[in-house]
């Protein structure tokens, strides 16, 4: 816990939930016939009601975004670096909302629940979400808020994704895109990451064809090595360099398999403690999600096209050291931006901690994002 | 408002309602101006942070990037009426690419230098022997970030090898806006700075009928 609740930060927070009976089709062509949204908001909604920003979590996050559930937490939300009283996203001045997408393993819809009228968990049979299908979903809370439009819709990589997402599908609901850590689309080479991390899961013995929760069990190794794998992928090789070097856990080499190497125990570490907190089908629908994600297709295979749609003004924000996503691929966006006629600004972070640097408080990087959000509050 | 000599030329150049995009806008000065009472479409590039955060404030478009790869990354051809780069040309890496770069996305060009030819810098050179140190100028040879000086004749000499139409020219000095006679009539010798508005000329080939 943390001693004192700092002055910055929103401080408790109250989980709270939406039910949405309306039936939601979805991309893959099946219907959610009716289901959960799980969010938090921080700050107040102006009189105006034109304050409200959206925020969009990434592959592993989760709606619990800002601030502390309790008294009792180690560690605050997981933007908490960005998100609170004169930080870049300014709860003083903005309502912020953050939902769990519908997948997700934090108390919206996803296989962690049952199954409407049954006593089932949904597991595999949960339908493959796409970007766009949160897009709509998000759409519905904003609706069921009360909210006419987002002043801003603000995320980090997958996050990004979603940015985007709505600014070509929804283009008169936001006025701002900030799209940090993003990529117009996956790589061969990051889908490539994804299958192994899929794989990972879906060949432990306990996976049980996706139905583990049934059998009281969890594919623990198969999840693990994904964490693993991607927590390789979101830092750098310098920061990882800084961070374990070839440091030995023990101060000595012991010619085994165990843990010998500070990187080694590091990830394992991280590895494990993702497995009690994330669901595996979770972790397999969120990087199809991933993959799947293209807003080029249905505009003729041109970005160009697809953002000419888009009224919003965008701030796009990448990383140096990030290859998962690397600068070029927000450059990309930028100049389908450009080309489109918007408004863009664009920055590239100086930074040496790969693509994770998007969750951690860098001063250029907190500088320009809230010199830019104070110059658009409302 | 008062503006810097350069930038209240180029002021009164820029057709109102065009598009403009500032390469080494610095922290926006020019683009701030030019929105306010031109309402122009403006972008700028820059690479200092400081400069970059000053615009972001301002709520002015910036783009970071570097200006020898920046206009070929995100500018496609003719996306801009107007491509603008002040007293910055001299410390490019290759100013004769970056001027056709500038003609590939701008319609026009805007240049502004330092002219190295005006009797102070001569007399320094000629007369003291050393390289030229003035208000405008204020490095000396060993600190300087401009690596590519260049004269008014040898401007002009650049955009007839480069098949560069000059549109307008103005040369005016450092501190006061006022352009003389004497700049008129002898620029190499009397012009400060030096501002050019330039554009590709048109093949006359293609023009001809058959």
């Amino acid at each position: 816990m943390p001693e004192t609740i700092p002055d910055n930060s929103v401080g408790i927070v109250e989980p709270k939930s939406l039910h949405f009976s309306e039936p939601l089709l979805l991309e893959c062509g099946k219907t959610l016939p009716e289901y959960d949204i799980a969010y938090e908001t921080y700050g107040e909604l102006n009189a105006r009601a034109d304050n409200a920003v959206l925020i969009c979590h990434a592959l592993s996050g989760d709606q619990h975004a800002a601030g502390y559930l309790t008294k009792n937490d180690k560690k605050a939300g997981w933007w908490d670096s960005s998100i609170g009283p004169d930080k870049p996203i300014d709860t003083n001045h903005l309502f912020v909302v953050c939902i769990n997408n519908l997948g997700g393993c934090k108390g919206s819809s996803g296989p962690n629940t049952k199954k409407p009228g049954t006593d089932q968990f949904w597991g595999p049979d949960f339908p493959i979400i796409t970007v766009k299908d949160w897009v709509n979903s998000q759409y519905n809370v904003m609706n069921a808020l009360g909210l006419k439009h987002w002043h801003a819709v603000i995320g980090g990589s997958l996050g990004g994704m979603q940015v985007m997402q709505w600014s070509i599908d929804y283009p008169d609901l936001i006025k701002h895109a900030i799209v940090i850590a993003a990529a117009p689309k996956l790589s061969a080479q990051n889908i490539a990451f994804n299958e192994v991390a899929r794989q990972a899961i879906t060949s432990d013995p306990d996976f049980h064809q996706g139905r583990y929760l049934d059998f009281d069990s969890i594919p623990r190794r198969g999840l693990m090595l994904a964490r693993m794998l991607g927590h390789i992928t979101y830092l750098s090789d310098d920061a990882m360099r800084d961070k374990f070097g070839r440091e030995l856990r023990e101060g000595k080499l012991n010619y085994g398999f165990d843990v010998e190497f500070q990187v080694e125990s590091y990830l394992r570490y991280q590895g494990k403690s993702f497995v009690d907190r994330f669901d595996a089908n979770t972790y397999l629908l969120m990087t199809k999600a991933l993959d799947y994600f293209d807003p080029a297709t249905e505009h003729g295979d041109s970005l160009v096209t697809a953002l000419s749609h888009a009224t919003a003004k965008f701030l796009v924000i990448s990383f140096t050291s990030d290859w998962r996503f690397a600068p070029e691929r927000s450059q990309e966006i930028v100049k389908s931006l450009l080309d489109a006629k918007k408004e863009v600004t664009y920055v590239e972070i100086d930074s040496a901690q790969g693509h994770d640097a998007f969750l951690i408080p860098i001063p250029h990087y907190m500088n320009v994002f809230r010199d830019y959000m104070s110059g658009i509050t409302p | 408002m008062s503006l810097r000599a350069d930038l209240a030329t180029i002021a009164k150049w820029i057709k109102p309602d065009s598009s403009i995009l500032d390469l080494g806008c610095g922290d926006g000065t020019l683009i701030k101006y030019l929105r306010n009472n031109y309402s122009v479409r403006a972008f700028g590039l820059e690479i200092d942070e400081k400069n970059i955060e000053a615009c972001v404030k301002d709520g002015i478009n910036v783009i970071q990037a570097n200006l020898n790869d920046g206009l070929k990354t995100y500018f496609s051809e003719n996306s801009f009426d107007y491509v603008i780069m002040t007293q910055t040309l001299q410390a490019t890496k290759r100013p004769d690419l970056l001027i056709d770069e500038m003609l590939r996305v701008g319609n026009e060009g805007i240049v502004t230098f330092p002219n190295m030819a005006h009797w102070k810098a001569r007399l320094q050179i000629g007369l003291g022997g050393y390289m030229p140190v003035t208000k405008y100028l204020p490095y000396e040879w060993f600190n300087t970030p401009n690596i590519h000086l260049c004269t008014v004749r040898d401007f002009q000499r650049l955009c007839k090898k480069q098949n560069i139409q000059i549109l307008q020219t103005s040369f005016v000095d450092f501190q006061h806006s006022k352009s003389t006679l004497l700049m008129k009539l002898f620029p190499n010798l009397f012009g400060e700075i030096a501002i050019f508005r330039i554009c590709k000329k048109l093949n006359q080939i293609t023009t001809q009928p058959l």
